[in-house]
């Protein structure tokens, strides 16, 4: 029975400037084919995304923020109640809370904030935003390879020496 | 029963300098944002009332010299609550463009499977995420427990279906529009592929359940009325004349249609109009105190002429729903309480649901349609420089109107959404609440939330009409007429300033 995979969500607005980090990793992470992983990418968060996170062995979301410690912020969320219902977009905390509601226990989840700088409608990512984007995917490529030897996968199995060295460039 | 006049006069207050001003402000996370204001004389009494919406006005920049066939794609990036109606709205337009002036029966239909898979997840999000909580609790219900997170603890089953009609609908997106998000499935002149046997079989499996599952939920609406009919009729309740798109027989049709706009008292204003001239019947007019233009029918002018858009105009005035499960409820919305329902704000969610049910059937019903797998998928014609299309998105009517060059470069591009619709409509709501539940009273957050009752009743989508990500969360100041703070209730902020939050 193969393991069961890490969810990776990148969520954000392509074409609304630094909004495009978490869509944009994703993008990255696609071109990889990283074996042990899944991507999904949308514009928010919503509740159904409970439905997602099942049978995954973690959950990470990669966003942009304002307010991380550049390049980039990795934290642990936990299932909790918030006013985000309340709106068009869920907090992760929200959606682990929907799905503890649902199904138990949700999957440990952690988000990936990639400080960005500028929202605007038809802008790319900015430069400082770019830069970031290179050193948490650089980052998340080595923790996803260590997440998997320690849980005792073959590194041959996560695509050998090559996906090591292209997550490393 | 009695109907609240048109209140134009809380619009205004004659001597504002002389009132305190309250604000409820919801906290957006980068730019554009929607918020209420009121003012009141030293007695608590509202005298002025005023929803602001700051509408973005971006649109035309970020379209304009784009090559026309890539506009279906990049208008879904302009609000990523509907991006489906935006996709398909364009799409109309640009059929006009190419010269494809009636599209293969192979695309017309998977645009409309597309369409209602749309309708089905934006209703069953609205309903049992964003509203059954304050229905299901009551608006001023402990703020802890008027969540969805209570409803899944209370009712559970009720929870449990609202995920998976949601998730349902978006797996008929996902398998006509290609991808989950961002798809390409409408082109210009027709669409880029078909539906597999595969794809139809994956859903059909399912299809029965849904059904079943949405006309459970437009007994639970009916039931919420049955329980609490006075106050539900009355609630933010006043007289609005009402636009959509209409079938050629008078049927409810989401995909295409003529104009139709009936006045407060249900009698035809125009009838199958081609939206073709738009402009000649609506208009729209700017006022000083709000960022966002308020549409009215220019042969009322508008003072007047505005109107309701979305799901309760719909099902009040089409003639028939085309799926008989639907249209069982439209008979029965329609009788109930001698129609009473019909006109009231908190109507739209009855009525929200038995278009819900509507589209569970239509998407059936065009599952078993073999055109689906048809291979003729694209027509075109003489190019043309215009192009206009129409479409009643979840929220209401939504019109995409281009002019391409030589080029075939966008040069023009006018969008009007359907929360810009019924801005003045969501004003007149708010003001009836304020009046009916604000005035002479001290401000509590269970008060106050029922001002956003009534806002949400619309389904407002602040990501079209602001490009913020539509949250509505509040933040409330009391000021004294001088403009210092003497008390603020904040609830609903997201110390996240990402979209995720």
């Amino acid at each position: 029975m193969p393991p069961e995979p890490i969810l990776i969500i990148g969520i954000g607005n392509p074409s609304r400037g630094d909004d495009a980090l978490g869509p944009m990793l994703i993008e990255q992470l696609e071109a990889l084919n990283l074996p042990g992983v899944e991507l999904l990418t949308d514009f928010q968060l919503q509740v159904e995304f409970a439905l997602d996170l099942q049978g995954r062995k973690q959950v990470i979301v990669v966003d942009a923020s304002l307010d991380a410690v550049p390049p980039f912020a990795f934290t642990p969320v936990t299932a909790e109640q918030d006013s985000s219902y309340s709106s068009h977009a869920m907090s992760p905390s929200a959606v682990l809370h929907a799905y503890q509601q649902l199904y138990g226990p949700p999957p440990p989840a952690f988000v990936l904030a990639i400080r960005g700088s500028a929202f605007e409608l038809g802008e790319g990512l900015s430069e400082a935003a770019s830069t970031n984007l290179a050193s948490a995917l650089g980052w998340l490529c080595n923790r996803l390879m260590e997440t998997w030897s320690k849980s005792g996968a073959d590194q041959s199995d996560f695509g050998g020496g090559r996906h090591h060295h292209r997550c490393r460039e | 029963m009695s109907q609240s006049v048109i209140s134009n006069h809380l619009e205004t207050a004659p001597h504002p300098e002389t009132l305190r001003r309250v604000a409820i402000e919801p906290i957006s996370r980068v730019e554009g944002h929607g918020k209420v204001t009121l003012l009141l004389d030293e007695d608590d009494h509202v005298q002025q009332v005023r929803l602001h919406i700051v509408e973005f006005r971006g649109f035309e920049k970020f379209i304009q010299g784009r090559p026309y066939w890539e506009i279906p794609v990049m208008v879904q990036r302009l609000c990523g609550i509907c991006p489906v109606s935006h996709h398909l709205a364009a799409s109309k337009a640009l059929d006009q463009i190419v010269g494809a002036h009636t599209v293969t029966p192979t695309a017309d239909k998977l645009r409309r499977l597309m369409h209602y898979g749309q309708i089905l997840q934006s209703h069953a999000l609205h309903f049992f995420h964003l509203s059954s909580p304050d229905l299901l609790f009551g608006f001023g219900s402990e703020m802890a427990q008027r969540n969805i997170v209570g409803v899944a603890a209370a009712y559970p089953e009720v929870a449990r279906q609202g995920i998976l009609l949601r998730k349902y609908g978006q797996e008929v997106i996902r398998h006509t529009a290609g991808k989950r998000v961002h798809g390409t499935g409408s082109v210009p002149g027709g669409v880029n592929k078909n539906l597999s046997l595969a794809e139809r079989d994956e859903l059909l499996k399912d299809i029965y359940q849904m059904i079943g599952w949405a006309r459970g939920a437009v007994h639970l609406t009916r039931h919420l009325f049955e329980q609490n009919l006075a106050e539900y009729n009355a609630f933010g309740r006043f007289k609005a004349h009402t636009l959509s798109l209409i079938r050629a027989d008078g049927a409810m049709d989401l995909y295409h249609g003529g104009l139709r706009a009936r006045d407060m008292d249900g009698k035809t204003i125009f009838d199958h109009v081609n939206y073709d001239h738009y402009w000649e019947q609506i208009s729209e007019e700017v006022k000083s105190w709000s960022y966002m233009k308020f549409p009215f029918l220019k042969a009322l002018g508008p003072e007047t002429g505005w109107y309701r858009v979305g799901p309760l105009a719909r099902v009040a005035q089409c003639d028939f729903i085309p799926t008989p499960l639907a249209d069982k409820e439209r008979q029965e919305f329609i009788a109930y309480d001698a129609g009473n329902p019909a006109g009231a704000t908190l109507g739209y969610h009855w009525a929200r649901m038995i278009e819900m049910l509507h589209a569970a059937e239509a998407i059936k019903e065009l599952l078993h349609d073999d055109d689906l797998q048809g291979t003729d998928l694209v027509v075109q014609g003489e190019r043309q420089e215009r192009g206009v299309g129409m479409i009643e998105a979840p929220r209401g009517t939504l019109i995409h109107h281009y002019r391409v060059d030589e080029n075939d470069q966008v040069i023009r591009a006018n969008l009007i959404v359907s929360t810009t619709h019924n801005n003045q409509a969501m004003n007149e709501a708010v003001r009836q609440v304020a009046l009916q539940y604000l005035d002479g009273r001290k401000l509590t957050e269970g008060l106050l939330n029922h001002i956003e009752v009534a806002v949400r009743a619309f389904d407002p989508c602040l990501s079209c009409a602001t490009h913020a990500l539509g949250k509505m969360p509040l933040q409330v100041e009391l000021l004294d007429a001088e403009g210092n703070q003497i008390d603020q209730i904040t609830r609903g902020s997201c110390d996240r300033p990402t979209s995720n939050c």
